[in-house]
């Protein structure tokens, strides 16, 4: 069963609402697969390595926090597939983290106020 | 299975947001799973906020990880972040044989959606000992432990140290006390603490022991869940549950649920361990 424009393979879910999902399979995928580990291999490795030179420790926040986004948009992408989800289901999940990014960026800014809690005298 | 399908094959090439579809392209299932792992990921960042946020305050006198975490199983001698280094990799092994799962679904191989399952229960299991086998040690502590002064100032000894001088103590700050008379004066007044708990530690301030707790337990808690969802899955893939029905979205979706708890780790062994 297709219409005019397209084949188009997929299943019915068979849960209540019994769906129809769109399937559509990359014979790559496979190499695809096992290229994102060798990269995700090959970045902890840097990372570790990188834990035990002497750089100055605001430096290393920075490339540590750029790696771990970098192996996270990898296990994003191509683990959990969300490269090949419609656009809509992407934005849906990634805008409400750059907000919380947002949020713990104005956290560690604005939250210096701890010092205040060393002279309460019932704590 | 309902005879009435709630999307048609014909409404499929439709606008998105026109109806009788999904406009997100998945299955109620698959979504569902999505928006959970969301607020999960939400309650991820707030314990390494808090975790940032109480290691930037006192990061003076904070342990530094790699002199904490030097033990690797039935192996002598100090190797900082080896064991640690080492589970982040079968926790990514772990993954990829999830993923090789799932895509032996696409194929509708039920055999190989078998054998890359099991793969990943066994990688599963080994991460989840291997917690375990940290927790311990981090609980035991070493021999000699630590010194606790009456106003919390923490003391440790400088023996194992890499680059400390021999029969030092090493201050609250990372420096060094070398001087006799001085490391007695702190040998009279503190007392000793060996292990950890999530009163205090003998690696430094006691923040350090609570979050260690907390999140690598949190996290080592989704891990433990997952492997048992997966062993559960599993049993369905072995009992053909899936070939019957007709496709393995199942599988994808605790896939999806195996990756975020990868991809958690990734964070926390980052922030933890590295920074």
């Amino acid at each position: 069963m297709a219409d005019n424009k397209h084949e188009v393979h997929g299943y019915y879910t068979g849960d209540i609402h019994n769906q129809f999902v769109e399937e559509h399979y990359d014979p790559k995928n496979r190499s695809v697969i096992w290229r994102t580990f060798w990269i995700l291999l090959i970045i902890t490795l840097l990372e570790v390595g990188i834990a035990f030179t002497g750089i100055a420790q605001d430096i290393l926040i920075v490339i540590f926090i750029s790696l771990t986004i970098v192996k996270a948009y990898f296990i994003v992408a191509y683990f959990m597939h969300l490269k090949h989800e419609a656009y809509t289901l992407v934005y849906s999940i990634i805008l409400p983290f750059v907000l919380i990014v947002y949020l713990i960026t104005l956290a560690l800014c604005e939250g210096n106020y701890t010092h205040l809690w060393d002279h309460v005298p019932f704590l | 299975m309902s005879a009435e399908a709630t999307q048609t094959k014909e409404n499929s090439s439709k606008s998105i947001w026109g109806g009788g579809r999904s406009p997100y392209n998945v299955s109620w299932g698959k979504m569902y799973m999505w928006f959970f792992l969301v607020s999960d990921a939400f309650t991820f960042s707030s314990l390494l906020t808090a975790y940032g946020f109480m290691r930037h305050r006192f990061t003076e006198v904070w342990p530094k990880a790699q002199e904490v975490f030097t033990h690797f199983p039935f192996v002598e001698g100090h190797l900082p972040l080896a064991y640690v280094g080492l589970m982040t990799f079968i926790l990514i092994m772990s993954s990829v044989t999830m993923v090789l799962a799932v895509d032996a679904g696409h194929r509708r191989n039920n055999k190989a959606v078998a054998v890359w399952m099991f793969f990943t229960i066994i990688g599963g299991f080994t991460f989840v000992g291997s917690q375990a086998w940290e927790w311990y040690h981090f609980i035991e502590g070493t021999e000699k432990g630590a010194l606790i002064m009456p106003n919390g100032d923490h003391y440790r000894f400088s023996e194992g140290v890499h680059g400390a001088p021999k029969d030092a103590l090493i201050a609250p700050n990372h420096t060094f006390v070398t001087d006799a008379v001085q490391i007695a004066k702190i040998e009279k007044e503190a007392r000793p603490v060996h292990g950890a708990n999530l009163t205090e530690n003998e690696y430094g301030h006691p923040l350090f022991g609570d979050f260690f707790f907390f999140i690598t337990g949190f996290h080592g808690f989704h891990v433990f869940s997952g492997v048992v969802i997966n062993i559960i899955i599993y049993l369905n893939i072995l009992g053909g549950v899936y070939t019957r029905r007709g496709h393995y979205e199942q599988v994808e979706k605790v896939g999806l649920y195996w990756h975020f708890v990868d991809l958690v780790w990734v964070f926390v062994f980052t922030f933890f361990y590295l920074i």
